[in-house]
């Protein structure tokens, strides 16, 4: 890995960051957005989870293209699952 | 004549260190590979025997030979054996683990202790799955479908389900392994359309391998709690739904088949060129087939439920995309076919199971278009047509590429020729035995005979003797390989390094390879299947 | 059979013979360990799909029993996961840099936070213990409160397929919390030992991904699982 070290303080900023999205998501689900409390509270869990991958675990700054392809590609499949199977059950009671 | 003294000249895998411990804590590649050989030999004998006796239940339309729970039982424990302790691993465990390091020119896998673990686990797994057998074994079919699984059988279903677990970590282990070995591992030159077709195809096998098995891993664990705790997930009487399992079981286990399928068709690839001396039609297209039924098995999985409750809706998606999927193995039967076009065949053993696998796993493919098709399927699900269509899948593609294989590449393994007489006679009866026993199937279901039924009427008792006979040919020619590959270690003509005049990077060290496969580090600089700069053996060097 | 003579150069024990340098050993654990959390997230993905589909089919009995959650341990305990994910972090970099001494107390600082995880879901699942609310023949969830706007009564038994699912869910990440604590115990004594260096600090960052994993995970079922309808009662 030939990236550079990055500094404690970059770390200690996304650490700051996620405890406040962390704070902001348990508020935010006292508040009545109708059917937009769950897109939120998934936004910002997805937003939380980016900058674990991207940051902690030094994604953004990997040279290997193939990291980034097995992360896609895991969600994908995972979403396939998900999208596939819910075809099923929201046709349901169509047919 | 041979003798063992010639063996004793030159350091090998097999020479270079003697006793049990060196084998059990082998991290060799090529020891763990024969280690998984004698473990789903074992496999594939119980299954066999359950399966006999399935046939021997069916000769007669009365159910006379075992009350219809044991045939239950039976049935059930026949696919699960097959499939999770046989085929799964089969070819990628045995054939992979041996060939994939030599094919690209590396010292061994990336993980050669994870290779170790891989084996341990299935062996664990093996030892539950044989305790779950003689305790009681199970009854719920080999799909394990709720709320029979969970909720009233009385058999050992949570004993098979965390046998099967386990064996399912093995598998994503050995998948692991690959895609690494192929990405990370490839010696100087070794480009990726370099790369043999069997590399290809494993890769895209360990590519399903890692995406699927994981959710089999958490649905049968589900089943266990569920059965264990008494939860209600999959009991439709307190809310739950049978279906969510069925999908969950089936976005495992229809990629399964490809994992079955995408080694034997690597293994064809490989024998295809060899014995017509040509390098396969249409390389590019083979190796992104390979891909794509990967990517396309993932998307049809619920092909298997059209009758189960499914959305109308969904059943036509469904059935759409697994009109699909059928493109990219056609794709590869039109290549292999071209590639036999204006070449010089030679009807050796290899190239016998290779010929067997066209056309039978064509016939198999084709019927699997006539499931896909909502009107049909309506009408011969759980039939005998279905058990027909993936046998001949399962068996006259899956398994012949597997024997096929073993030949081809047993001089590199072992360093002994098989005796090609009993070689080609062994593939005769096997594909004559093949046909007889699934063919008539296919009538059968056609006509209306339930799968995992222990009595039928009486109008199809000719059919079924005819399986049954067939199903006794069948095992004839698979005893036979045991036999005499077990002969050939000893007695067997000693194997040059390249008896085949094969292209191939395994065939450029000696047989059977030194421990750390090559003596030299190889350099590529040639594409695949070379065989215009490759001179035929003068006559095919087998052993007569 | 030995190495051509290139290969025997400066390098220390930690170079596996099969590999020929240390480069492609380090790039070759980190696919691996890219591709076994992929199949991670299949292995936990099924269960999602499982909460996908009763969720959406018993969306009053999901909110009923995720209003049942303690809130505030949950937040806090999603904190504390977040700060184990800074020490691993910073232990990464710190091995980078070859700094044992501090390697070590962030990894202890790690298994502390993961340690201090358990116990507060501990504390969770036994509150739901004392309340009845474990799927099982004691289940019984007619003391939850139910969500404003919801209609209709909440029904036990699809009530009890959300607490399954809760426990199989939180549960699963347990165990590869437990797990994870395990690995970090190893690497700390490895790295007391002074195992690892600036050339050669692999295990720690395998582990670290592994972890990070882990907390990603709850990062999502914080939400799923605790947040499904939290609006004040009218």
């Amino acid at each position: 890995m030939s990236e550079h070290i990055m500094s404690s303080k970059f770390y200690y900023t996304i650490w700051i960051a996620l405890l406040c999205l962390t704070v902001i998501t348990a508020a935010v689900s006292f508040v009545d957005l109708g059917p937009f409390n769950t897109v939120v509270a998934l936004v910002i869990a997805t937003f939380k989870a980016l900058l674990v991958v991207l940051f902690f675990m030094h994604v953004k700054y990997t040279s290997e293209k193939l990291t980034k392809m097995v992360i896609v590609a895991a969600i994908f499949w995972l979403f396939l699952l998900l999208a596939l199977s819910m075809a099923d059950y929201t046709t349901r009671l169509l047919s | 004549m041979a003798t063992l003294a010639i063996t004793a000249e030159r350091e090998h895998y097999l020479n270079k260190e003697y006793g049990i411990r060196s084998w059990l804590l082998t991290t060799d590649h090529k020891r763990i590979a024969l280690l998984y050989l004698i473990s789903i030999t074992f496999f594939f004998f119980v299954g066999g025997f359950f399966a006999l006796l399935i046939r021997l239940e069916l000769l007669t339309p009365a159910g006379d030979l075992v009350q219809a729970d044991t045939y239950n039982k039976l049935f059930s424990m026949h696919g699960q054996v097959m499939i999770f302790f046989f085929l799964i691993p089969s070819i990628p465990a045995v054939l992979g683990n041996f060939l994939v390091p030599l094919m690209i020119g590396a010292k061994d896998l990336a993980f050669p202790r994870i290779n170790l673990l891989s084996w341990y686990l299935y062996m664990i797994a093996g030892v539950i799955y044989v305790h779950c057998i003689v305790t009681g074994g199970v009854d719920t079919g080999w799909t394990f479908y709720t709320p029979f699984s969970t909720a009233f059988s009385n058999t050992r279903v949570i004993e098979a389900g965390i046998a099967i677990f386990i064996a399912g970590f093995s598998s994503i282990l050995t998948g692991l392994n690959f895609v690494v070995t192929i990405h990370r591992m490839r010696a100087p030159g070794m480009t990726w359309s370099r790369l043999p077709l069997f590399i290809w195809a494993h890769y895209a096998t360990s590519i399903i391998q890692l995406l699927g098995t994981p959710v089999l891993a958490i649905t049968l664990l589900l089943v266990v709690f569920e059965r264990a705790f008494n939860l209600g997930i999959f009991d439709p009487t307190r809310g739950g739904d049978p279906l969510l399992f069925q999908h969950l079981f089936w976005f495992y286990s229809h990629p399964a088949v490809y994992i079955m399928i995408l080694p034997a068709m690597a293994v064809e690839s490989e024998v295809v060129a060899c014995f017509a001396r040509k390098r396969i039609f249409g390389y590019n297209f083979v190796a992104m087939s390979s891909i794509a039924i990967a990517v396309f098995g993932f998307l049809v999985w619920a092909h298997h439920m059209f009758v189960a409750g499914i959305s109308l809706y969904a059943a036509l998606i469904f059935s759409i995309l697994s009109y699909l999927v059928a493109v990219p193995s056609a794709i590869k039967v039109f290549n292999w076919t071209a590639t036999m076009y204006k070449s010089s065949i030679s009807f050796t053993t290899p190239m016998l199971y290779a010929f067997g696998f066209i056309g039978l796993f064509t016939m198999g493919g084709l019927t699997g278009l006539f499931l896909a098709a909502l009107g049909i399927d309506v009408h011969v699900h759980d039939t005998y047509f279905i058990i027909a269509h993936f046998h001949y899948i399962m068996v006259g593609g899956a398994v012949m590429g597997y024997l096929g294989g073993l030949h081809f590449w047993w001089p590199k393994i072992s360093g002994r020729m098989y005796p090609e007489g009993w070689g080609r006679l062994a593939a005769l009866l096997v594909f004559v035995g093949f046909n007889l026993t699934f063919f008539p199937q296919f009538i059968l279901g056609y006509m209306g005979m339930p799968r995992r039924y222990w009595q039928y009427p009486p109008e199809f008792q000719v059919l079924n003797v005819l399986s049954t006979a067939g199903s006794t040919i069948l095992a004839v020619g698979y005893v036979l390989p045991m036999v005499y590959f077990l002969w050939s270690m000893r007695y067997g003509k000693i194997a040059e390094d390249n008896p085949w005049g094969a292209a191939g990077l395994e065939w450029k060290t000696s047989s059977p390879p030194p421990t750390f496969n090559f003596d030299e580090a190889p350099e590529v600089t040639w594409e695949a299947y070379n065989y215009e700069e490759i001179a035929a053996p003068a006559e095919v060097q087998v052993e007569r | 059979m030995s190495d051509s003579p290139i290969a025997v150069e400066q390098h220390g024990p930690e170079l596996l013979h099969h590999f020929v340098d240390t480069e492609q050993q380090r790039d070759a654990a980190s696919l691996g360990m890219w591709l076994f959390l992929a199949t991670e997230i299949m292995f936990f993905g099924g269960m999602f799909c499982a909460y996908l589909i009763y969720r959406y089919w018993y969306y009053n009995e999901f909110a009923a029993g995720s209003r049942s959650l303690d809130i505030w341990l949950g937040t806090v305990n999603t904190a504390v996961l977040i700060c184990s994910s800074l020490t691993v972090a910073l232990g990464v970099r710190a091995a980078r840099m070859g700094k044992r001494k501090l390697l070590v107390i962030l990894l202890l600082l790690t298994i502390v936070f993961g340690l201090a995880f358990l116990g507060i879901k501990g504390v969770e699942w036994y509150n739901k213990y004392t309340e009845h609310h474990i799927p099982g023949h004691s289940f019984n969830a007619s003391d939850l409160e139910k969500p404003p706007y919801s209609r209709g009564g909440i029904d036990q038994q699809h009530e009890q397929i959300y607490f399954s699912l809760y426990f199989a869910m939180t549960g699963l990440h347990a165990l590869h919390m437990i797990i994870g604590v395990g690995i970090f115990v190893f690497l700390t004594y490895c790295a007391w030992k002074g195992r690892y260096t600036p050339k050669y600090y692999t295990p720690i960052e395998m582990g670290g991904l592994y972890w990070h994993f882990v907390d990603i995970v709850w990062i999502y079922l914080f939400p799923l699982l605790y947040l499904i309808d939290r609006k004040p009662l009218r």
